[in-house]
Parts: C-alpha cells; sequence; structure tokens
C-alpha cells in the first residue's frame, strides 16, 4: 500500500498502547457501578412535556391524529375540506353531510395512518380547531385495517393535542 | 476387565458428565454474563425480563435456536456445511477435560453390582477427566483443531464474507499458536514437566510461587495470543461486524450458528483455565499449603478457588471486549510476527540463560529465591517492552509506513 500515512510527532504518554489500554480498562470498570440510563419501557413511559419526569416527548411530537369535540359530544368537524386538500399524503377521506338546519358536518371521515407523513397541514389549516395530531406513539394493532382511523375512532382519542410549532413563536413561549 | 480398570472407568465417565454439564451450563450463562457486562459498561441494564434478572435468557436462547429454520446458502457445499459447526464444536469441548479443577480428591470404593461385577478405587482421583502426562502438549495440539471448522464454515458458505473471515480466522489462528507456544515455553523450563499437575505442584512452592511474577512477559503474551486464538476482541478478525457481517457464520442459522457460538465460549472457559493453570497456580490456595494435603474439604475449597480464577479470566475477556476497539488486520499479524514471536523467542533463551545462571553459577537451589530473582528480571523487561517499545512496535504498522512512504504523502497532500 503506498498511501501516505502522516505520523505525528506526540509525546511517549500519548501513543503508549499499553497505557491508553489500562486507562481505558479503569475508565469501563467504573461505568459499570455508575447509574443506568435504561428506560423501562413498558413500566416505564415517556410522558407529554407538561407531566414532564425523567423521560418526555416534546409538545410539538405530532402523532396519529384526534378530533376535538365540543360540550355535546359532536365533532366540531364542519366538513369544510380543507384538510384533505391540503394533505400532501392524500390519506384523509372526507364526504362531507347537512343536517336540516343548514350544518355541515362529515358523514365519513376517514385518516389512513399508514399513508400519513405526520406533517401536521391538517391541523394547522383546520378553521374550527378540530382534527389535530397528538402527542402520543403507541399505535401497534393487530391488523392493518385497524389503521385507518374513522370518525368515532379519532374522536375517542384522549391523548393530549400538539402544539404545532408556531413561526411568530419559535420556543413556543 | 479387572475391577480396578472398571472402578476407572467409572469414575472417569462421572466426571465426564459433570464437565461436560457444567461446561455446557456455564456457557450459557456466560453468554448472559457477556450482555450483562458490556450493558453494565455502557450504561445499560442488559437482559432483565426472562426470569429473576435474565437469568433464564440463556434458556430462551436456546429454545429459540433450536426451533428456528435451518437455512441453507444455495450453493453451498452442504457435506462440509454441516461438518463445519461439529468441527469448531468438538475440540472445543474435548480441551475441557484435561484441566484440572481442583486438587485432587481421595477416592476409596470396593463394591459388587449384580451384572457389572466389582468396582475398586484406590487412592486418590486427580480432578481433571484425563489427567494426561503430555496436557499442555494435548491442548496445544487440540485448540488448532479447532482452526478446521471455521476454515470449512468459511469455505463452504460459498459467500465472500463468510470466505474472508475464514481465511482470516486460518491465518491468525495459525500465526498465534507460535506465539503462544513460544509464551509456554518458559513455563516448561522452570517446571521441567508438560503435564498440568506437575505444573501447578511447581507453583506452591513457598506458598506463593505462581508463574505469573517471575514469567510476567510469558504470562502476557501467553494472555494475548489467547485473545488472538479465540478470536475475541480486539481480535475478533473473523467475525467483524463492521467489514464481514458476521465473517465465517454468516451462513449460518439456528442451533449451527449456535454451536459456533458455544464452540468460542468454551474456548474462553479454556484459555482462561489455561492461563490460570500456568500462571496463577491452578487450584492453588495462595499463603497457605493446607489445600496441598489430599481431602474432600480441601477439594471443594480449590475448585472454589479455581472458580474464582477462572471466572475473573472470562471477566477479564469480557472487559477487554467491551474496552478495546478492533485492530487493523495488518496491525493484528504484524502484532502477531513482528512483537510476539520476536519477544518470545528472546525471551525463552533469557528465561534460559537466567535459570541455568542462577542454579548452576550461582548454585542457589532454593525455589523462593529463584522466583524473586527472575521476578526482578521481568520487572526490568517489563518496563522495556512497555515503556520504552511500546507504541511503535506494539502495535506495528502506521509508523514505518509513514516512515517509508512519509515523504510521497506529504508531497500528495
Amino acid at each position: 500500500m503506498a498511501i501516505g500515512v502522516k505520523v505525528m510527532k506526540r509525546p511517549a504518554k500519548d501513543v503508549s498502547y499499553v497505557r491508553a489500554t489500562l486507562k481505558g480498562m479503569a475508565i469501563t470498570f467504573k461505568k459499570m457501578f455508575e447509574p443506568k440510563v435504561t428506560m423501562q419501557y413498558p413500566e416505564e413511559k415517556s410522558a407529554p412535556e407538561s407531566e414532564r419526569g425523567a423521560w418526555s416527548i416534546s409538545p410539538r411530537w405530532r402523532g396519529t391524529h384526534r378530533m376535538l369535540t365540543d360540550e355535546q359530544g359532536r365533532s366540531k368537524c364542519v366538513a369544510c375540506g380543507l384538510c384533505p386538500q391540503i394533505c400532501p399524503a392524500n390519506c384523509i377521506k372526507l364526504v362531507p353531510g347537512e343536517d336540516e338546519e343548514g350544518h355541515r358536518y362529515p358523514l365519513i371521515y376517514e385518516i389512513d395512518e399508514f399513508r400519513c407523513v405526520f406533517c401536521g397541514y391538517c391541523q394547522e389549516v383546520c378553521p374550527e380547531e378540530a382534527i389535530h395530531v397528538g402527542v402520543h406513539y403507541e399505535n401497534a394493532e393487530y391488523s392493518r385495517d385497524r389503521f385507518v382511523y374513522d370518525l368515532e375512532r379519532l374522536s375517542s382519542q384522549t391523548h393530549p393535542v400538539s402544539t404545532l410549532w408556531d413561526p411568530t413563536d419559535p420556543k413556543g413561549e | 476387565m479387572t475391577p480396578e480398570l472398571k472402578g476407572l472407568l467409572l469414575v472417569s465417565i462421572i466426571k465426564l458428565l459433570v464437565v461436560f454439564t457444567v461446561t455446557m451450563i456455564g456457557v450459557a450463562l456466560l453468554t448472559l454474563m457477556e450482555r450483562k457486562v458490556s450493558a453494565w459498561m455502557q450504561y445499560r441494564l442488559g437482559p432483565n425480563r426472562v426470569g429473576f434478572g435474565g437469568l433464564l435468557q440463556p434458556a430462551a436462547d436456546g429454545i429459540k435456536n433450536i426451533i428456528k429454520e435451518e437455512t441453507f446458502p444455495g450453493m453451498a457445499n452442504r457435506v462440509l456445511f454441516m461438518l463445519a459447526p461439529a468441527l469448531a464444536f468438538i475440540p472445543a469441548l474435548t480441551l475441557g477435560s484435561v484441566i484440572h479443577w481442583a486438587a485432587p480428591l481421595p477416592v476409596n470404593f470396593d463394591f459388587t453390582l449384580p451384572l457389572l461385577g466389582r468396582f475398586v478405587h484406590t487412592g486418590l482421583m486427580p480432578m481433571a477427566v484425563a489427567d494426561l502426562p503430555v496436557g499442555i502438549l494435548f491442548v496445544l495440539a487440540i485448540s488448532s483443531m479447532g482452526v478446521y471448522g471455521i476454515a470449512l464454515a468459511g469455505w463452504s458458505s460459498n459467500s465472500k464474507y463468510a470466505l474472508l473471515g475464514g481465511l482470516r480466522a486460518t491465518a491468525q489462528m495459525i500465526s498465534y499458536e507460535v506465539a503462544m507456544g513460544l509464551a509456554v515455553v518458559p513455563v516448561l523450563l522452570l517446571t521441567g514437566n508438560v503435564a498440568f499437575g506437575e505444573i501447578i505442584r511447581a507453583q506452591q512452592v513457598g506458598g506463593f510461587g505462581w508463574f505469573i511474577l517471575p514469567l510476567f512477559l510469558a504470562f502476557h503474551n501467553f494472555l494475548v495470543a489467547g485473545f488472538a486464538e479465540t478470536n475475541r476482541l480486539p481480535f475478533d478478525m473473523p467475525e467483524a461486524e463492521s467489514e464481514l457481517i458476521a465473517g465465517y457464520h454468516t451462513e449460518y442459522s439456528a442451533m449451527k450458528f449456535s454451536m459456533f457460538f458455544i464452540a468460542e465460549y468454551t474456548n474462553m472457559v479454556t484459555v482462561s483455565a489455561m492461563v490460570t493453570t500456568l500462571f496463577l497456580g491452578g487450584w492453588d490456595i495462595p499463603f497457605t499449603h493446607w489445600d496441598e494435603t489430599p481431602g474432600v474439604l480441601q477439594t471443594i475449597a480449590t475448585g472454589g478457588m479455581m472458580f474464582l480464577k477462572v471466572f475473573f479470566w472470562l471477566f477479564f475477556f469480557m472487559w477487554i471486549r467491551w474496552t478495546l476497539p478492533r485492530f487493523r488486520y495488518d496491525q493484528l499479524m504484524a502484532l502477531g510476527w513482528k512483537v510476539l514471536m520476536p519477544i518470545g523467542l528472546a525471551y525463552v533463551m533469557l528465561i534460559a540463560t537466567a535459570i541455568y545462571l542462577i542454579e548452576n553459577v550461582a548454585g542457589i537451589s532454593s525455589g523462593l529465591v529463584k522466583m524473586l530473582v527472575l521476578t526482578g528480571i521481568n520487572v526490568a523487561l517489563g518496563y522495556i517492552v512497555f515503556m520504552v517499545l511500546d507504541r511503535g512496535l506494539l502495535i506495528g504498522g502506521s509508523r514505518e509506513r509513514g516512515a517509508a512512504s512519509g515523504g510521497l504523502g506529504r508531497r500528495a497532500a
């Protein structure tokens, strides 16, 4: 091999292999008795920052969606169609309906969480503050079709919702 | 068959079963210990879900490995592919049979069984399955058999990574055999015998006659060569995850992979026991002569002592593994041939001369004085090797190459 390796002239104590080894061994031995950082996952969990413990997830976390409801328990959604319009992954299916008083409401509102890219645009664009991305990460299911969340499922979620990044208040104060 | 022969067979079979069982269970627990130690050194907890504190993890792993699918690479040489794990596994387990695990136990019995006849055993029973008079030579011979398993695994897999791993393993193990053999020679010079029983007896002089101090450099070389022989980090070239996926066992799955794994850990136990026997007095309890008179209590106590020493070296293996990064392949070879072998050779000459001078010229026959003088020599030699030669030679390569092509490199830069 004709690769020129530039060898620096260093003091012996810095290049000594045996001494470096012993030093390394002393360090690893000491580390054995220091507190561990492992999170015992199913018992300990990351909590949203509001209930900050040893482990926290950011309030800006964008997880699976949640539909907020009004006092009567109906979803706040007015089926304006902005969220399926803006959705870059095209994962929101919305069929609007209208009741006798002329209020629009979603007949079908489904989000395919597999297609979703969790950009949070739906929450950002929503004029009624109805659809939100949630601060939530435990989404395991036994079958794939369980990942298409319908309106009922979206409304019954209780996890906290994301406070999206606000360009006018970048630090979230 | 004479009753004496039958008695010998009986105790041998019992010892065989005990050693085999303890080795297999011990190896299983060692895999857990490895994971635990690595975890603790990295601020983690390690496996702690299966059983109390993860104690049943090896059992879970074992069950998983047995029920897993066995895969065969498309163009693999099936016969050799099946044979290789066995070839790695058998020599590894064979070696456990010659190690003396405790002080000899006086066993006297004389009984008659229906059909089988009379069994007689009198006198001391060495606590090794086979107390071979060739001892260390047997270990050197059989341990080099293990390389066939690895080389064949690499060859038969018909995979580039496996082949490279197998080639590296072959070169590495053969190279370090030399260093290992040369590191053993000073021990033989001092004891004048290759049987493990005699080597241990020679280290009981004056309470503390362990060879680790009078033969420190040989001990060091043996340890380094031992790491290379077992393919453990920092010399795990044959596996080298980052370069060769998993080296020679890339294509292996399920129990066949597990057998390589067991072989590696069994080899670790063997090397630990060898270091203990050759340089740490085997089962000898230091600063006392109580353990040298045979008895049941002594056997148990010395067995415990042996366990502690071997355990320490096993921990040491793991400690090193999770401290040092892997050597470059050329550094590994340079260390073996350009450092360990010359040092080993010179050391054999020096020790032989020193022993001759002490015994024949100075006329000292006291074992303790001899040990002290040799210790003095080793302190001086150790200083030279570890403080003066150190880096430039110990991990050679970059400096020599830098000197050879330094001008070129600088011009290119």
